[in-house]
């Protein structure tokens, strides 16, 4: 069967379904396709308080959020189509897509990907060892407990110490099995600014730092992990029964890499600029797909933030028009810059594995089409990778103000500084600490120096 | 689950004709062979023979053949003049034949193997002539040029290269579950969990196989327990081979990585140092591997650091884009290797015993072969049949590979049945209809593991993330039933 829409929205999570709201709002035809039997994405499963904060200004549980945001799409208008699989491409804005009801090719005029990340199971991470059951990642274990009232073992091992590991404890305790060891491959945990989950809990977990997994032992079931203390290299036996990685979060990339969109090497993410749009034209995308993994009030932010794109490209659909300069949003970036020439693209692409399915698709490319014009947006080490990959002068700040950056080492200050062809654009000492298994952000009114013009701009810390 | 089928409870009383040890690929084939035959030349002309097949495991293709490297050899590269090679050559063509008609899934990829010293380029030639003595005459050397023409991905340093046209990879699970399948429905029973212990004979025709679910009264018997073949033939008392477990670890790259290696990439045999393949799968990844360690542990399939670290230093050299890619999963399968250099089969007309031991991952493909050579073997030892006239069709097995439709994509059946539009493993693209299918099949699964071989579900790069729980409770659904 044939549909046409103005915008698909791949996924109906908080970004998805958030995006989706807005756009039918504005009087758009919005089809939102999500997999799962229930929209919402993964707050349906995680059943505690801290969702809502930044985009609904309240606070409420996982799944309460989750009916709400799908409640609102609705209300708006949209159609949201559960058990709706996209499975490929079938021209630049055609999905194909899998349904009960049989196969659905969908013709839109944009397209909206919001499909989320996930933890990196076991096997990503290469942890030797026997391979019996009962080695979860946190997504699972939640699925097991929340929405199957399924059952876990009695003693556990979590790998990593960031917030989700901490979300995962809490699940374990109500499932009735005890942590008995968190371990952080970094010199300190990873979540000392989310203490106060595992504090307002009363946990107490005992958290190995330095410390990684290298070795899962049982045949049938989970008999123990053996752990090493990365300074001393000594390795010791942990008898347990359970084995959650946690975190180690990758963007669900499929359907942008089967494009062949433009990818950032670094989150394995597709590359968007200020306006979350893609390397190919009309093709945008949001939320934890783009900043692996941010909390889902932000993720719902992009969704706000992209619905404004998304109708200037629809009301002008090419790729002059996309660059339309939207004046009163644009004060933190530099203005608009007649286009250079100049190739500004990051050359990094790992895009075009797959090509698409209509000749003379160019969506791989990222120095021209879509991103003509725009300046990329680098980061160096402890960072490993920044969001937006790219910066469109005069299309307005990026979702909520802010560049996200991925720490993978913590540093106590933050000393930022921002450079454009060797030259210092701003430096700045934020009031947070750079923290790994958790978003740093930055003002993107640091950049508001930046030539738009000039090369690409990285953001470091002194 | 059939009436055959059986994985508790006490085993049938009647004598059978023929106990088949071992569920693996082997096993399943010879079960399949042999309970198509009808004795002939007795006073029991014309009776079906009647076949238990007889595995430790809860389930067929659980141990070796499931974790090997899932090709259809052509057997270029087997020593001429051995029973592995002609039985390799045979079973090629009879298998290839078999996928067809059952619906196993094949795909013929091609290979090259690829020369990085000036000494494997210097084997080539030799390499090339020694197919032709296998009968096998499409090899080709070809120089550096045409290899990274094939296989662009390569890691700089390919001196050249011989190709081998005819080598496909093949679904190892689907092959041992279509045999069972097919043995199922020609009467045979599968006694699955049921380990043999001892051997004994009652100075009659028959033989008593002493199992953990008590004794299995058998005319004939043929061991093709894999890794314990050593050891059933040591039962019957003789001393002819060790079978020493060979750990070959791999590594599964995501689907991603496909476009990388359309082809098979085989190392230069003989070379100094180990060399490992890389292969694409049946399943749409790529796998890099074997790693080749010897143990005496007959079920250690634990994968090492050790084992990883050399899979990661081979794999930057071959094929560097690959190493980029995430490993959706890594095991580790244990080959039946013995001190000698062909297949160990010996027939023991007295006993009315034979033994298809040592048998390495070649057995894949000579698995058709193997059974219809024990077919021979029996009959001149005694055990004369012929093939009945009366036989089921081969049984259609699901398609979990990616050279042909599958469910997700069909609108016709999903119209038909919505089971088949409703995906529930995101990432391996599992409807609910292909899980439902495999529970109620002739031979449905015992575990996770076995619902995976028979419909991929969980074996996808989020590893359960999204679907693990509610694929376990479809699985406890039915098992609780």
């Amino acid at each position: 069967m044939r549909l046409t829409t103005d915008v698909a929205v791949v996924g109906g999570g908080p970004s998805g379904l958030t995006a989706a709201a807005g756009l039918a709002a504005a009087g758009l035809r919005v089809l939102v396709l999500d997999r799962e039997r229930e929209a919402g994405g993964i707050p349906r499963h995680s059943d505690h308080t801290g969702y809502g904060l930044r985009d609904l200004r309240t606070l409420m549980t996982g799944p309460a959020y989750a009916r709400l945001l799908a409640n609102r799409a609705l209300e708006a208008g949209a159609l949201v189509r559960t058990s709706a699989m996209v499975t490929g491409w079938a021209g630049q804005r055609v999905l194909d897509v899998t349904t009960p009801e049989g196969r659905l090719r969908v013709d839109a005029r944009a397209v909206v990907l919001a499909t989320g990340a996930r933890e990196r199971p076991r096997t990503a991470r290469m942890v030797p060892g026997d391979r019996p059951p009962g080695v979860l990642t946190t997504g699972q274990l939640q699925n097991v407990v929340h929405l199957h009232r399924g059952r876990v073992g009695t003693r556990a091992v979590v790998v990593g110490a960031e917030p989700v590991s901490w979300s995962a404890v809490l699940t374990l305790r109500e499932a009735g099995c005890r942590t008995v060891l968190m371990t952080s491959e970094h010199a300190r945990a990873e979540s000392y600014a989310a203490f106060s989950v595992p504090g307002r809990a009363g946990l107490r977990v005992p958290v190995a730092t330095a410390t990684r997994v290298v070795r899962i032992n049982g045949r049938d079931a989970v008999e123990s992990v053996e752990v090493e203390d990365l300074r001393t290299g000594e390795r010791r036996t942990v008898p347990c029964d359970t084995v959650v990685f946690t975190g180690g979060w990758v963007p669900d990339n499929e359907l942008a890499r089967a494009a062949g969109l433009a990818m950032d090497p670094g989150s394995r993410s597709p590359l968007v600029d200020n306006t979350l749009t893609t390397s190919r034209l009309g093709v945008f995308a949001v939320g934890n797909l783009v900043h692996p993994v941010d909390t889902a009030d932000v993720a719902a932010l992009d969704g706000r933030h992209v619905v404004r794109h998304v109708q200037t490209y629809l009301a002008a659909p090419s790729p002059a028009a996309s660059r339309t300069v939207d004046q009163s949003a644009a004060r933190d970036l530099p203005d608009a810059a007649p286009p250079s020439g100049s190739g500004t693209g990051p050359g990094t692409s790992t895009g075009g594995a797959h090509g698409d399915d209509e000749p003379g698709d160019a969506g791989g490319g990222e120095t021209g089409g879509t991103f003509a014009g725009a300046i990329p947006l680098r980061a160096e080490a402890p960072f490993r990778w920044v969001f937006p990959g790219l910066i469109r002068p005069g299309a307005g700040a990026p979702p909520r103000r802010r560049i996200l950056l991925w720490p993978a080492e913590h540093r106590p200050i933050a000393r930022v500084v921002v450079t454009q062809d060797g030259r210092e654009i701003a430096r700045r000492t934020l009031p947070w600490p750079v923290s790994p298994g958790r978003v740093f952000r930055v003002p993107s009114s640091m950049l508001s120096g930046a030539d738009p013009r000039g090369g690409a701009i990285t953001i470091s810390l002194a | 689950m059939s009436r055959g089928v059986s994985r508790s409870g006490p085993l049938p009383e009647r004598t059978v004709d023929v106990a088949v040890v071992g569920g693996g690929v082997v096993g399943a084939a010879v079960a399949r062979e042999l309970a198509g035959r009808q004795v002939t030349g007795c006073e029991r002309d014309g009776r079906s023979l009647t076949v238990a097949l007889v595995e430790a495991r809860s389930d067929v293709g659980d141990g070796t053949s499931k974790a090997n490297t899932a090709i259809l050899h052509t057997g270029f590269d087997a020593t001429p003049g051995t029973l592995e090679s002609r039985l390799v050559r045979r079973g090629h063509e009879l298998l290839g034949g078999y996928a067809e008609r059952a619906g196993i899934p094949v795909e013929p990829t091609g290979a090259v193997l690829v020369a990085w010293t000036a000494e494997e380029l210097a084997v080539l030639a030799g390499l090339a002539d020694k197919a032709v003595k296998n009968g096998y005459r499409e090899c080709e050397v070809v120089g550096a040029d045409e290899v990274y023409r094939l296989v662009p991905a390569l890691g700089p340093g390919a001196l050249g290269g011989l190709t081998v046209p005819g080598e496909s990879i093949i679904c190892p699970w689907t092959t041992t579950l279509a045999y069972a399948t097919e043995a199922l429905a020609r009467g045979a029973d599968v006694l699955l969990n049921t380990r043999v212990e001892g051997v004994e004979h009652d100075g009659g025709e028959e033989t008593v196989l002493v199992t953990n679910r008590g004794p299995l009264r058998a005319r004939w018997v043929v061991n093709a327990a894999g890794l314990g073949s050593g050891a059933v033939d040591r039962m019957f008392g003789h001393e002819r081979f060790t079978v020493t477990p060979r750990r070959g670890e791999l590594l599964v790259f995501d689907k991603m990585a496909r476009p990388l290696a359309n082809r098979i990439v085989l190392p230069v045999p003989g070379s100094r140092g180990k060399g490992v393949l890389i292969s694409p799968t049946i399943y749409g990844n790529v796998m890099l591997g074997p790693t080749a360690e010897d143990l005496r542990d007959h079920a250690d399939t634990s994968t090492s650091e050790e084992g990883f670290a050399f899979l990661v230093d081979k794999g930057l050299a071959l094929m560097p884009a690959l190493l980029k890619e995430e490993v959706t999963a890594s095991y580790a399968g244990l080959r039946a290797a013995t001190e000698h250099g062909d297949y160990q089969v010996h027939l023991d007309a007295a006993q009315r015993y034979l033994v298809l031991g040592g048998i390495r991952s070649t057995g894949l493909t000579s698995s058709m072969a193997l059974a219809e050579h024990a077919a021979g073997l029996l009959a001149e030892a005694g055990l004369v049949t012929s093939v009945r006239d009366d036989l089921p069709d081969p049984p259609r097995m699901p398609n979990i590979g990616e050279a042909f439709p599958r469910p997700y994509m069909c609108d016709d059946l999903i119209r038909r049945d919505p089971a088949y539009g409703t995906v529930v493993c995101f990432c391996e693209r599992v409807t609910a209809g292909e899980i439902r299918d495999a529970l109620d099949s002739p031979l449905p699964p015992a575990d996770l593991d076995g619902l995976r071989r028979r419909t991929r579900a969980t074996m996808g790069r989020c590893q359960g993330f999204y679907c693990g729980a509610e694929i376990s409770e479809r699985l406890a659904r039915v098992e609780g039933s």
